[in-house]
């Protein structure tokens, strides 16, 4: 099925910003905005919740904690005691360096893979361009055209209104 | 951006100086009643003189004014940080820091003092008979530190410290009043140099003045780490302060342009340093227990389970309070954006520190003797009020915004 956009093109990022808020007080959603660098500021008015990946860093950390306290008492303590440096087979304080490596390794492998999954970042993954100028010198907001709801010409407007140096329209292969 | 000009009422004021005499007050009833024997028996059944009230009181002299030399020295760095890092966002808070280094001057005179009356008492390697060879409590190991451990290079280093660290202060904040008088971008430019060099000095003096002061308590001992652990302790606490400050100063009604965005890259500063502290405990701890050689495991064992065991609660305490608690609360971002978050842990990180200087001077000095009493808690209360009366005459010196700072504007729009 193909989906249609109306691209609203800008070339300066205050006059994106306010566009965005205005477009979007006025009700029209917005599918996604292109930028050539990071904007401040812009996930707050697109309205884009925080990501959750802090909470995953957390837990997969409390796993590799975990893990390695538990590696390293099993090994040292039960599978195989051995006698080193005339401290105890448990010695907590010679475990803390390799816990906090552990800890580390699960933490930021987990947000890597969970970032991978919750993106679908793959390979084979097919990534729509909807204008190549966006990873240039321009700013481009994409907002989705619903048949029979969507009024372009009104929309056309809109985005000029509000500082749109172009608009295009541009149908993409789902 | 307009001025604003902090202004300390006369009740302020008079809660600082109730501060102090409540302290006095302790102060005088914990001597008369150590004077008065109170502490004899415990030490009778220690087998040992007990140590006199006036030791106890120097080291407490002592020990309250490394701590809080360190608050006010951190005031300076944390300011020469922010210049050579050419910092946008820390430019609202800037005046806070500066003004914490108006304690120095006390400082320096209160630890000459101390040192020159009290030297003796907290300073093992002070006493000459350690020195002559015809003596029986000749000591060669500490004989052998002579050329750098004694009293007359040990002064010209204090003065030498304080000297520097009091001129580049005066000299920063010369700069900064200069600024507001007369914008531009000069004094930037200036204070960028003077901050530069100020930051060498301050790397190898904070390093030696640990030494000097902290580490020189426990003669025989020696640790490779030691000058960063007071660093760490220092620049954590120094943290703390200033980001109690900036909430207390917004709660009432100033600094009206800091914002969440400026309290959460506080916030991350005390959580990063709280665990940089710990590194560094833990690094030092890690080998001496390993390595578990007599001369120097004998540092941790005395504050561990020797001195009757009396310290083992402090020594835990310390971990517990200075990097479980902040780790664990400090670590969402909502709790760094939070006034009362932060409150509580740098609250939490002001006295837990106070007690890593306590467990870092008491056992070499007061050994079975030390103990949390009237004498304590009296110190305490006169160096804080003598404290905050010179840091809030420091803040109402100047304006609270520094209007012509060229990085004002990224400030005000700070975004994180």
């Amino acid at each position: 099925m193909n989906k249609k956009f109306i691209l609203g093109i800008y070339d300066d990022e205050d006059v994106l910003l306010t566009a965005i808020e205005n477009i979007r007080a006025g009700g029209t959603k917005i599918y996604d905005v292109f930028s050539p660098f990071p904007v401040h500021g812009i996930d707050d008015v697109l309205g884009i919740k925080r990501s959750r990946l802090p909470i995953v860093a957390f837990f997969a950390g409390l796993t590799g904690m975990s893990f390695a306290l538990w590696m390293q008492i099993w090994m040292m303590g039960f599978d195989w005691p051995m006698i080193i440096g005339g401290k105890p087979h448990i010695a907590l304080p010679s475990f803390i360096p390799v816990t906090f490596e552990l800890t580390v390794l699960f933490s930021a492998f987990g947000m890597v893979i969970t970032f991978f999954i919750v993106s679908k970042l793959k390979p084979s993954m097919k990534v729509n361009v909807f204008d190549k100028r966006s990873t240039d010198d321009k700013f481009v907001m994409a907002i989705e055209v619903k048949e029979g709801v969507t009024d372009v010409a009104a929309l056309n407007d809109l985005l000029r209104s509000n500082g749109a140096i172009e608009v295009n329209e541009k149908e993409v292969v789902k | 951006m307009t001025e604003e000009r902090l202004i300390i009422s006369r009740k302020t004021n008079n809660k600082f100086f109730l501060m102090i005499a409540v302290g006095v007050v302790l102060l005088i009833a914990g001597i008369i009643f150590m004077a008065a024997g109170g502490g004899a028996g415990h030490g009778e059944a220690a087998g040992h003189e007990p140590a006199s009230w006036s030791k106890r009181l120097f080291v407490n002299l002592w020990l309250n004014n490394v701590y809080f030399t360190g608050i006010a020295l951190i005031g300076t760095f944390f300011v020469a940080v922010q210049y050579v890092a050419y910092a946008g966002w820390s430019v609202l808070i800037k005046r806070v820091a500066l003004a914490l280094n108006y304690f120095l001057p006390i400082g320096g005179a209160v630890m000459l003092v101390v040192f020159l009356f009290g030297g003796h008492d907290i300073f093992h390697w002070t006493h000459d008979y350690l020195y002559d060879i015809n003596d029986d409590r000749y000591d060669p190991i500490i004989a052998g530190k002579s050329g750098y451990l004694n009293t007359a290079f040990f002064l010209i280093r204090m003065v030498l410290y304080f000297g520097l660290w009091i001129w580049f202060s005066l000299w920063l904040r010369k700069e900064a009043l200069n600024e507001d008088l007369n914008g531009g971008t000069n004094s930037y430019h200036k204070s960028i140099r003077i901050s530069a060099i100020f930051l060498v000095i301050f790397g190898i003096t904070s390093s030696t003045s640990a030494w000097d002061w902290v580490l020189s308590i426990d003669t025989h001992w020696f640790s490779t780490m030691f000058g960063w652990y007071v660093f760490a302790s220092w620049w954590v606490s120094g943290l703390a302060a200033i980001t109690l400050t900036v909430i207390i100063l917004k709660q009432n009604g100033y600094l009206k342009m800091v914002n969440a965005n400026h309290l959460h890259d506080l916030g991350k500063f005390v959580f990063a340093f709280s665990i940089f502290w710990t590194y560094i405990w833990f690094s030092q701890f890690l080998l001496y227990w390993y390595a578990n050689m007599p001369e120097e495991v004998i540092y941790f064992t005395e504050r561990l389970s020797g001195n009757n065991g009396q310290y083992t609660w402090i020594f835990y305490a310390n971990l517990v309070v200075n990097f479980v608690f902040p780790f664990l609360v400090l670590m969402t971002r909502d709790a760094k954006r939070q006034m009362i978050m932060l409150k509580i842990v740098t609250i939490a990180i002001l006295i837990g520190h106070w007690f890593d200087f306590y467990l870092m001077m008491m056992p070499g000095t007061l050994r079975t003797d030390a103990g949390i009493g009237f004498i304590e808690i009296g110190t305490a209360l006169v160096f804080l009020g003598v404290f905050l009366l010179a840091f809030t005459k420091g803040l109402t010196k100047a304006s609270l915004v520094p209007v012509n700072h060229p990085f004002l504007e990224e400030s005000v729009h700070h975004h994180v």
